[in-house]
């Protein structure tokens, strides 16, 4: 019997600071104590707490350790588990108040969540089927098992769950679509091209609870009346695929994936198709030419998917987050799920918070939450004390929201009226630091490279929306831009044949709702407000901070610093060419811009 | 068909039992050229042109077919690429925490635009949409290791290690 059980966070985020380190380490460290059979190591799935990782919590008594590194493990081992002092300096400690906090559950970033979709990652080891059963894994999948199809159909229609890839779409009515469509052949496709960048829900859900995943996938399966699922992965989550293939094949050793599932009669197949590096891809019709192994191209709907989809046999095709929560409802019931949640949105919805917040990582919220909550309670607030300016929501696809709307709540239908969209979930968090004009740039640039260039006002007009951006940030912007942009962007929007290019005027059209005079200072006073784009900076030396140490006059390219030793420094502004490595390089902050 | 009845002009140094080998699973199933050439990829590093023209013979359809989809996705390599592959993040988190000076900075060390491989054929940098490690922006990958919470000055110690 085990005395205490120890989860080390296995996520790509954790990984990467080190946490498999850490459970050598602990491994070796527990053998020296002999102490291997009083203590359980397991590796987890993200705990959501990305930038505070590796993230190490010992249970029963719930301590949280974050950020342990391999050398931290002989004191932990010794002072904790043998001698039953906490290790003070591992533990989290608030970024306002510095009080540490011992238990996971008060660390705000936690305790405002609600995590459904979310609810066995960093809980349970992914890679044993046994912990997501005992957990109450695959009771939906028996559950729906019991049931006519139409009756689940008509359970997930009342539940109110709608599609968390992007565009809401209620998912009963989906499946309803391709359940009336009658063929021998149908197929269900997971949808896990997971492209925004600045979102990676699905990573996590799939890295951290795959068999969530595939019971929703036989659910739908069931539902629809299909016999098999292709789930189609990026192959930039090489960790997911993993784990998605060491479950697949737990799942069909439990008879819970093949033939004749659980004696039901129903059998049940579920493929993975590694994506190959295509944001187009995570477009439903893209994604299915990209599946039957053509260059992943939109097509016009109709027809709709759920009447001709995969090799044109009708197809349902669902986002991972969704069918994490599918399985959930199937066994909680609709009444417990429909609970959750606004009249119009229920249920939860994960967003990976990140950007210039104190807390970054993923959070999962009750729909109606506001962004307050979020960025402030959750978020912990602005760094180093700067003043909130926009939140980005939605990814390439979403818009920029400025102060007056964080007392907004958050759901699919408000965020649409406020010219932004729930996206996949992406949150980016922006300061005064922040230009809108670059980030609209930034944003179109993204789509403008990712659009397939199949129809014209997709590949042209981002094109074209793009070179008048570039032309503002660079200080050569003119008047008639602003009107142009906004003609442009809706002439793209209404235009264009796939949701990408449908939204990608988006970022473009909410900054220049909402930040409209920051537009006018590039383009009129040849200004950047927040100090952002390089062309539009005078860069000068502070008097009063330069020590005159000289290190600035030995990395600047055209020899515009000039002054004598131990003395205070001048730029010559007509040599300086605004590259900025003296700023970089000046220990003492001395060297501002304008 | 036989491996021994296709022919390839001009390419006789080069070893099509590769290929041939690789190509067995997927003969006979549908929609498996992107994993054909996920494969191919992975045995050569990158897309040799015999060996797509080779698939294109086996599979009976046109090179240029094979060629749209290489061409169509990031993932696929026409030119040989170095033994480390370095992904840094364009994303979003990653974008406003900085990266820029981080890319420019390897970039500048390494002598390398996007895209390209050092002379050594030791590196080849690339910028990636998203690595989807947004927690620990600004964030780059070498191989299958990522390196997050990155600053200019950080780069070239980290360079220093492959």
């Amino acid at each position: 019997m085990y005395e205490r059980q120890i989860l080390i966070c296995a996520g790509t985020g954790c990984i990467s600071s080190g946490s498999l380190q850490v459970h050598e380490a602990l491994r070796k460290e527990l053998q020296k104590h002999q102490m291997e059979d009083k203590v359980r190591i397991i590796l987890s799935g993200c705990h959501g707490f990305c930038e505070k990782g590796p993230i190490f919590i010992v249970y029963p008594e719930d301590i949280f350790y974050c950020e342990v590194q391999a050398e931290d493990i002989p004191e932990l081992v010794e002072e904790y588990l043998v001698k039953g002092n906490v290790v003070e300096r591992l533990l989290y400690k608030d970024p306002v108040t510095e009080d540490a906090v011992t238990s996971h559950q008060e660390i705000p970033f936690y305790s405002k969540q609600k995590r459904l979709a979310l609810r066995n990652c960093g809980v349970i080891d992914p890679e044993n089927i046994d912990e997501y059963i005992i957990r109450g894994g695959y009771q939906g999948l028996e559950r729906a098992l019991r049931m006519e199809s139409l009756d689940i159909i008509n359970m997930i229609k009342s539940s109110g769950l709608r599609g968390r890839g992007g565009a809401g779409f209620p998912t009963g009515m989906k499946w309803e679509f391709a359940y009336r469509n009658e063929s021998d052949k149908k197929y269900v496709v997971c949808n896990a091209d997971e492209g925004d960048p600045g979102a990676f829900m699905d990573r996590s859900v799939l890295e951290g609870d795959p068999h969530a995943v595939l019971e929703g996938i036989i659910i739908a399966g069931l539902a629809i009346g299909s016999d098999e699922a292709y789930l189609y992965v990026r192959a930039e989550y090489p960790l997911a695929i993993r784990r998605l293939r060491t479950a697949i094949a737990q799942a069909q050793e439990y008879g819970l994936i093949g033939e004749n599932i659980l004696g039901s009669g129903f059998g049940f197949k579920i493929n993975i198709k590694e994506g190959a590096g295509a944001f187009v891809c995570g477009e439903e019709t893209a994604l299915l030419a990209s599946i039957e192994g053509e260059r992943g191209m939109p097509r016009p709907r109709p027809p709709f998917p759920a009447v001709k989809g995969l090799w044109g046999e009708p197809t349902c095709i669902n986002n991972v987050e969704t069918l994490a929560n599918v399985s959930l409802i199937m066994r909680k019931g609709t009444d417990w799920y429909s609970a959750i949640g606004t009249e119009g949105s229920k249920g939860t919805k994960i967003f990976a918070l990140t950007g210039k917040v104190n807390n970054t990582g993923l959070c999962e919220v009750p729909m109606g939450i506001t962004l307050r909550e979020i960025i402030f309670d959750i978020g912990g607030g602005i760094r180093d004390g700067k003043k909130f300016k926009a939140v980005q929501i939605g990814g390439p696809s979403g818009g920029c929201l400025p102060e007056s709307h964080l007392d907004q709540p958050v759901d699919y239908d408000s965020l649409t009226s406020a010219g932004a969209m729930m996206g996949s979930g992406g949150m980016v968090v922006m300061d005064e630091d922040t230009c809108m004009v670059d980030l609209a740039r930034y944003f179109l640039s993204f789509t403008q490279s990712e659009s397939c260039g199949k129809c014209t006002p997709c590949r042209e007009g981002t094109k074209r929306m793009l070179e008048i951006l570039e032309r503002i940030t660079k200080g050569q912007g003119v008047a008639e831009d602003i009107p142009r942009l906004q003609k442009l962007a809706l002439a793209v929007k209404d235009g264009s044949l796939c949701g990408l290019g449908q939204t990608a005027p988006n970022p473009v059209l909410t900054t220049l709702r909402y930040f409209q005079d920051e537009y006018e200072a590039h383009i009129f006073d040849r200004r950047c407000p927040a100090g952002q784009c390089q062309e539009l900076l005078t860069y000068y030396i502070d008097p009063e901070l330069c020590t005159g140490c000289r290190a600035c006059t030995r990395v600047c390219p055209t020899g515009a610093i000039t002054g004598e030793k131990k003395e205070p420094h001048v730029i010559d502004e007509e040599k300086c060419i605004n590259c900025g490595s003296c700023a970089e390089r000046c220990k003492f902050d001395a060297i501002k811009v304008k | 068909m036989q491996a021994e009845t296709v022919k390839i002009d001009g390419n006789s140094s080069f070893d099509f039992d590769r290929v041939e080998n690789l190509l067995q699973e997927f003969l006979g199933k549908k929609g498996m050229i992107v994993p054909i050439l996920q494969k191919i990829q992975e045995e050569f590093g990158y897309l040799p042109r015999p060996a797509l023209e080779y698939t294109a013979k086996m599979l009976r359809i046109p090179a240029s077919k094979i060629y749209g989809v290489a061409t169509f996705y990031a993932q696929f390599h026409l030119q040989p690429r170095g033994k480390n592959i370095i992904r840094v993040c364009r994303g979003t988190a990653c974008h406003v925490r900085g990266v820029s000076k981080v890319a420019e900075k390897a970039q500048e060390i390494l002598k390398v635009g996007v895209g390209e491989t050092t002379e050594d054929l030791k590196f080849t940098y690339e910028e990636v949409a998203c690595i989807g490690a947004c927690g620990l922006a600004p964030v780059m990958m070498i191989n299958d290791q990522t390196f997050g919470k990155l600053a200019p000055d950080k780069v070239k110690t980290i360079l220093e290690k492959f």
